[in-house]
């Protein structure tokens, strides 16, 4: 018997009284609310640990599985040790790098990738839903078909075609066989298909060419969609680990997860260095997204479920 | 439509040519390629030479690979049978009329799909360690069992460490679909079911379910098609290896050896064929069966 047996052996009790008080709404009521907290609870743990274990000295890391007892906190149990020797600048074979090199590579790569994405998948969204054209019908099945393909397929062709590109070790390797993909294609079409066709032509009568069509009208009315596929696009970007782990070779040119999986080997003694370092890599993403939650889930959803 | 634009060349093209470049060039291409060089042999990305169908004899006589597929469907099966009911589930909870605080759970359930699956991994190793990782704790807090139990160099424990990072990492995410699917459960029918006399039980099966059929199969589908290509999360969790005894090989890892570790994308090419059929069939199959149960 622990504090959580008797914690848990209490909630039975209450809801089984309540059950037999007659009160079968109240007991539903607070069986549904504690499952969601102890759910809750479960799934935010490993999120308290690593920011714990990430301000916790080496020497007491093991030790204490959040925080050492408030009586023993002093510099020598909370410090910043772990984050100090993670941003210490490291020799490599191409100079002398720091962490935060690679927290730029990062930004830079999914910023790009998000930019590329957001362009090319928007006119061509455009153009499935505003011109009719021979093949439209083709091209677009074609396009939703391609998200058939498993992405692993793919891999060892465009390895092959990545060398003999000379895209080894580049950026372009990455960004430009990303630089479309058919479920922003899709959403945008989806989405301008709703504007009324009518802003279009008074436009053309104005004189607007059909790329400024395109910017100045088409776009800033699905506003929406581009908040939501930019968030989708950029978390994917941010958190993809084969392409790049597979076409760059230079340490300087990798991003975080690259990074921080060489650092568990090399930190292998002590993880509080490659924690500190996680901690860091999810630490943008996760405040980007939980102050844009609704944009994030409207990205998700607006896909494949009707809301 | 204006008359000036059927008749001469469509601006949609212009608007379309990156797309169609890089689609062709990245996407659609890269298929037939991948069909070629899977009758080649190759030792990076240069020296190659034709061997027919000696590709696909390796992989089919080779017990690692059954080892990997193995593996892979044992995943896929608790991604559907055990993750996918537990989404349904938490969904079902969350969808409390006039809740205010449904925002709040949904953002915490659904967090851990912000993290990408090799942060996870990273994590999960280290959370996974026998005696001072919290996972281990827990259990012998809870249960008085578990304090020494090695997930991650016991090949009986390495499969149910990887299936357990998952449920963490994804049971939110097809959580939100689920929400979504039950909020447009018409709630006229739900309360003439209760009218009539009909249990919760009988309400679910008869009201809910039919309704959130369609989302359903799009999220076992999707499940499986991710199941199958399960890579990042194993292969942090066991720093880029098989794990002990092989116990963690997906599919995906064994391709991913053979082609980059070991340098034959012939025969990594081969694999994902290989892969891309089975993905194909079994997303088929559910499709059909789906299909079948309808009245």
């Amino acid at each position: 018997m622990n504090l959580l047996h008797v914690a848990l052996l209490l909630l039975l009790a209450i809801l089984m009284g309540l059950v037999l008080a007659g009160r079968a709404t109240a007991a539903a009521n607070l069986a549904r609310r504690s499952v969601l907290i102890i759910v809750s609870c479960l799934i935010l743990s490993p999120f308290v640990w690593l920011v714990f274990a990430t301000f916790k000295d080496p020497s007491v890391l093991n030790e204490y599985v959040f925080l050492p007892p408030f009586a023993e906190w002093s510099a020598e149990t909370i410090n910043l040790s772990n984050l100090r020797t993670l941003l210490a600048p490291q020799e490599t074979v191409h100079g002398t790098y720091s962490f935060f090199l690679y927290i730029f590579n990062s930004v830079f790569l999914a910023t790009a990738q998000t930019l590329l994405q957001v362009t090319f998948c928007s006119m061509a969204g455009f153009a499935f839903a505003v011109y009719s054209f021979r093949g439209r019908q083709a091209l677009f099945l074609l396009v939703l078909g391609s998200m058939m393909i498993p992405p692993i397929l793919l891999l060892a062709p465009v390895y092959r075609m990545v060398v003999n590109f000379g895209w080894m070790d580049t950026y372009f390797a990455l960004l430009v066989p990303g630089a479309v993909g058919a479920y922003g294609i899709f959403l945008y079409r989806q989405a301008m298909m709703r504007v009324p066709k009518e802003l279009f032509d008074a436009a053309r009568i104005d004189g607007a060419s059909e790329l400024r069509i395109w910017y100045e009208i088409a776009l800033p009315l699905v506003r929406p969609i581009t908040g939501a596929f930019c968030l989708v696009v950029f978390l994917n970007a941010w958190n993809s680990f084969i392409a790049p782990n597979v076409f760059l070779q230079s340490t300087y040119k990798m991003p975080l997860p690259v990074i921080l999986q060489h650092f568990v080997g090399q930190y292998e003694n002590q993880y509080g260095v490659f924690l500190a370092g996680t901690f860091l890599a999810i630490l943008p993403p996760a405040c980007l997204f939980f102050y844009l939650q609704r944009e994030f889930i409207l990205g998700l959803t607006s896909g494949g479920v009707k809301e | 439509m204006n008359g000036a634009l059927t008749r001469h060349f469509s601006p949609a093209w212009f608007f379309l040519l990156p797309t169609i470049a890089v689609m062709g060039t990245f996407l659609f291409y890269p298929v037939i390629l991948a069909g070629v060089m899977a009758f080649q042999q190759s030792s990076g990305a240069l020296a190659v030479e034709w061997i027919g169908w000696e590709n696909f004899q390796f992989v089919l006589s080779d017990p690692l690979f059954y080892r990997a597929a193995r593996n892979t469907l044992i995943f896929a099966a608790f991604s559907i049978f055990l993750q996918l009911p537990l989404s349904l589930g938490l969904a079902m909870l969350l969808n409390a009329k006039g809740d205010r605080t449904k925002g709040f759970f949904r953002l915490i359930i659904f967090s851990p799909f912000l993290v990408g699956p090799i942060f996870v991994g990273i994590l999960f190793a280290v959370l996974f360690t026998p005696r001072f990782g919290m996972i281990n704790r827990f259990l012998q807090y809870l249960t008085g069992w578990g304090l020494e139990v090695n997930w991650l160099s016991n090949p009986a424990f390495v499969l149910p460490a990887i299936i357990l990072t998952a449920l963490w990492m994804y049971v939110g995410f097809n959580m939100i679909y689920f929400l979504a699917a039950l909020q447009s459960v018409s709630q006229d029918l739900m309360d003439a079911a209760r009218v009539d006399g009909a249990g919760p039980w009988q309400r679910f099966l008869h009201v809910t379910v039919p309704a959130i059929k369609p989302v359903a199969v799009f999220v076992v589908i999707m499940s499986t098609i991710g199941s199958f290509q399960l890579f990042e999360l194993p292969f942090a969790l066991l720093q880029g290896t098989g794990g002990p005894d092989n116990a963690g090989l997906t599919l995906v890892m064994y391709l991913y050896n053979h082609a980059f570790v070991s340098g034959d994308l012939g025969l990594g090419a081969a694999v994902g064929w290989i892969l891309a059929m089975a993905i194909f069939t079994i997303s088929m199959v559910q499709i059909k069966v789906s299909k079948g149960g309808d009245h």
